[in-house]
């Protein structure tokens, strides 16, 4: 967690900008008050980990984002959530776009039932209308992004699903990455899958912040160490404490936080 | 890289977005429109079977047999024969089908029998029942050279048949086998455990599948139109032709007669009250379970 | 415990017993068909698909006419069901609000449970009448003098025919179809749905480009379960199609015939012999339709659940 810190510190010694910014956010479950007032600022460029015991609304938190929660029909935020200083909650621009902003990745690998190429292929051509040369650019450079090409560059007319469940995970990043989002956001993209693919997904996600910002949520503490610049500790749908990872493990400022990652509780 | 030089693409986007987010909105649109027709016909179906039959109701519907053309009369015979035949066949089909569906859950789910009863009750259920109506013509009719309600009953026994298969089938199937095991735990025989334990444990699921089968032979019209027939006057021998309601409302309402048609409608609202009422009984009682 | 053992033994016997019945049904079904039919298909063999001429005086008996209205009939009755449940189960997986969501899919299932009597009689007292008065005399009136068009629309005003039979059909299977489309898209994981939606995409385009493809064999699956339904109606059909032979007409609203309504206005009344065979023959004809579809249906679900291991 800490060399590539140093590369990205060495450029600058100012605070890296803001990418996202959470004011005031409620989020409401029905009647359930699921998050509380929540404030954040998410920085570029920087992987931000959000990590609490479960149920504690880190996952709500990444879904208000990209406004995913709005599908299910008893389920609001309101608040602000800025992109870039544009409030999303309000924005007059169509969710759907604002999602092509922002890309998302499951707790589940969800290839499409098509190709793989189509798989990537399918957000790009829902926004651009590129030749099929442009196209195929596009899903290899994706694909490389991913570190997926050179084992399936072969197979890209076979089905999303014959994929392991590791690569599937990484085909669905390549599809967020497709069409070129300014941030990523992660779902505990790692609770499927095996030791070995966890490792590659994050080698994966500290390559992915030199161009993107990335928000990650994750049940494994160890995984937020490995990963993140910055961490929220979240509990009972509070914000508990929220700072850089280097001092959120090893010198906390709240009490429960330290009882959290110390393993006292949770 | 051309494509990817060009820096950010919001603009872009939103050209093409336009038109996506249009044929959306078709889409959308037309989606409702298929719900609102849909529903349109199925209202006005079921509006002028209450409309014109809740007209034909009357007392005498129920105390009168058919009549003859132009002449005062009700359906009480072929309410009665209706009513015989389907009690009938529901208790000759049903314990068929659930022993039946006991085999499939219950002894050899995957052994070759199971696999190919259940291809075979798969296509039982999918025949057109008008072709059961042809074998058991073949089989009884003929043999006793007359139409019959025994002949009626057997046709539609054959109908509940397959579908008292699948659902009990299914119905054992939810059981969990840890309440099986616990039984066997105790000793007891293995048709003690099916009966008193898990068919028990079934019933609620077991008796829907059984009204929803006497609700489906209650409206079927096309086996009984050769094997019952269908008679003008009160009898309760099942041995002859015998009059039911699917086949006096075909044959009064094809005819030229007010008065039949009138009958006819009658029939038809009484009809499709009975097999809503079956279905919403059997919801009721699945949803309790 | 020895008691227990016979009865045991006594208890499965029975069940298999139950079981095999059913086995025995079917082939007692396909039998009985083949023996009642085979004077006909000794006669006619193959050819009586495409023989068109029904004459029970001459006894000169083919059944193209009866197959190509049922044949016709589905594959209308398909062509509107087929959108129109789409249509309707999209918006109820995805459009109608919480609250209507129940209440209009009980009621969709409960109409699927109305006997097809119902559907024909209203079809014949109250559907064919508006059908010939606002669509077939203003079609008349239009099209009349155009070569192909003008005999399509051709025929006495009384809304029975082919056209009027196909859309009683089609009304009735809307229901089937349209529960089982919905109850398949249901199924559909919602990560799928939302990653789909994370991309940007659109209502439709998740609907038409993500749970479609996911979902084909269930759909195909539906499809062809309201296709057997309409090939085997009798009741639907019989009321509206009018129970003429003839095949002259190209009109969809002149009067037809149908392989199920051939035997319900005749078997009853046909003369054991050359008659009955041919109706009998009939019969095992649709029989085997029904048979084909079913089997073809089955194929399909046999492919979703090795794709399903394959995912898995």
């Amino acid at each position: 967690m800490i060399l590539p810190n140093i590369m990205l510190d060495t450029q600058t010694n100012a605070p890296p900008p803001v990418k996202m910014s959470v004011c005031n956010l409620d989020f409401y479950y029905g009647k359930f008050h699921a998050l509380k007032n929540i404030n954040l600022d998410i920085p570029a460029n920087r992987v931000t980990a959000f990590i609490g015991p479960s149920g504690c609304g880190k996952s709500t938190l990444l879904r208000a984002f990209n406004r995913m929660y709005e599908l299910y029909p008893d389920q609001r935020a309101t608040g602000e959530i800025l992109l870039d200083g544009e409030n999303l909650l309000t924005s007059k621009q169509d969710v759907a776009l604002i999602r092509a902003r922002i890309g998302m990745v499951f707790q589940k690998p969800t290839p499409f039932p098509m190709s793989i190429f189509d798989n990537i292929a399918f957000g790009v051509k829902l926004f651009e209308n590129l030749s099929q040369i442009d196209l195929e650019e596009r899903v290899e450079w994706a694909l490389k992004k991913a570190a997926l090409w050179d084992e399936i560059k072969d197979k890209l007319s076979q089905s999303g699903a014959s994929l392991s469940g590791g690569q599937q995970q990484r085909l669905c990043i390549a599809r967020c990455i497709a069409i070129r989002p300014e941030l990523l956001l992660l779902d505990e993209p790692c609770s499927a899958l095996d030791p070995i693919s966890t490792a590659r997904i994050e080698e994966l996600i500290a390559e992915l912040k030199k161009d993107y910002t990335v928000v990650i949520v994750t049940h494994n503490m160890q995984q937020a160490a490995r990963v993140s610049d910055h961490t929220a500790y979240m509990y009972l749908g509070d914000l508990v404490e929220f700072g850089e990872t280097e001092q959120m493990f090893f010198k906390p400022n709240r009490r429960e936080t330290e009882d959290y990652i110390t393993g006292r509780f949770g | 890289m051309n494509t990817l030089s060009d820096g950010k693409t919001p603009a872009r986007r939103t050209s093409r977005f336009a038109r996506r987010k249009w044929i959306n909105r078709v889409a959308l649109t037309l989606s409702f429109i298929a719900m609102i027709f849909g529903v349109f016909w199925l209202m006005w179906i079921l509006w002028e079977t209450i409309l014109l039959g809740f007209a034909g109701l009357s007392f005498s519907l129920f105390t009168q047999s058919t009549p003859p053309p132009n002449d005062a009369g009700g359906l009480a015979n072929a309410l009665f024969g209706s009513f015989m035949m389907v009690t009938l066949a529901t208790f000759i089909g049903a314990p068929i089908g659930v022993l039946s569906g006991i085999y499939l859950a219950e002894y050899h789910p995957r052994g070759w029998l199971a696999v190919t009863v259940r291809f075979v009750n798969d296509l039982l259920l999918s025949a057109p029942s008008i072709v059961i109506g042809l074998f058991v013509y073949a089989v009884i009719v003929i043999r006793f050279r007359q139409f019959s309600g025994w002949a009626g009953a057997v046709a539609l026994s054959l109908i509940v048949i397959p579908v008292v298969i699948r659902t009990t089938e299914n119905m054992l199937a939810l059981i969990p086998s840890s309440l099986r095991e616990a039984a066997y735990a105790l000793g007891a025989p293995k048709w003690k455990v099916i009966i008193h334990v898990t068919l028990n444990a079934a019933r609620a699921g077991v008796i829907t599948g059984i009204l929803l089968a006497v609700a489906r032979i209650s409206g079927e019209t096309a086996p009984l139109l050769f094997t019952a027939l269908n008679n003008q006057f009160w009898t309760s021998d099942l041995s002859g032709p015998t009059a039911n309601l699917p086949v006096t409302i075909f044959q009064f309402a094809m005819s030229p007669y007010e008065n039949w048609q009138q009958l006819a409608w009658a029939g038809v609202f009484l009809i499709t009250l009975a097999v809503l009422g079956l279905n919403i009984l059997a919801r009721l009682l699945s949803r309790r379970k | 415990m020895r008691s227990g053992t016979v009865s045991d033994l006594l208890f499965g016997a029975v069940a298999r017993g139950a079981a095999l019945l059913t086995l025995a049904l079917l082939l007692g079904i396909i039998l009985s068909l083949i023996i009642g039919a085979w004077p006909a298909i000794e006669r006619y063999g193959l050819g009586f698909l495409t023989h068109n001429a029904w004459d029970p005086v001459q006894e000169d008996f083919g059944g193209m006419v009866m197959i190509y209205g049922t044949l016709a009939t589905s594959g209308i009755a398909l062509l509107i069901a087929v959108p129109v449940s789409f249509g309707i189960a999209l918006f109820l997986t995805e459009l109608a609000p919480a609250w209507l969501k129940r209440p209009l899919g009980t009621a969709v299932e409960l109409l699927a449970a109305v006997p097809s009597i119902v559907y024909g009689m209203w079809g014949l007292m109250v559907f064919g009448p508006v059908l010939a008065r606002y669509v077939q005399q203003p079609l008349q009136a239009w099209l009349g003098g155009t070569p192909v068009f003008g005999a399509l629309v051709s025929g006495p005003p009384v809304g029975i025919g082919i056209l009027s039979a196909g859309i009683i059909l089609s009304i009735m299977i809307i229901p089937f179809i349209a529960s089982v489309m919905r109850d398949v898209f249901e199924v559909t994981p919602p990560l799928l749905k939302e990653s789909a939606y994370g991309l940007g995409a659109t209502t439709w385009e998740v609907i038409w480009k993500i749970v479609l493809p996911y979902t084909r064999a269930g759909v195909l699956g539906g499809i062809m379960l309201g296709l057997g339904r309409a090939l085997g109606e009798t009741m639907a059909v019989t009321f509206v199609i009018g129970n003429m032979n003839q095949l002259r007409s190209s009109s969809l609203f002149e009067a037809a015939n149908s392989i199920t309504s051939a035997l319900a206005n005749e078997f009853a009344e046909a003369a054991p012999g050359m008659h009955q065979a041919a109706l009998i023959y009939l019969g095992l004809i649709l029989f085997l339709i029904t048979f084909v579809v079913l089997v073809f249906s089955r194929l399909l679900l046999l492919r979703l659940q090795k794709n399903e291991g394959k995912r898995a």
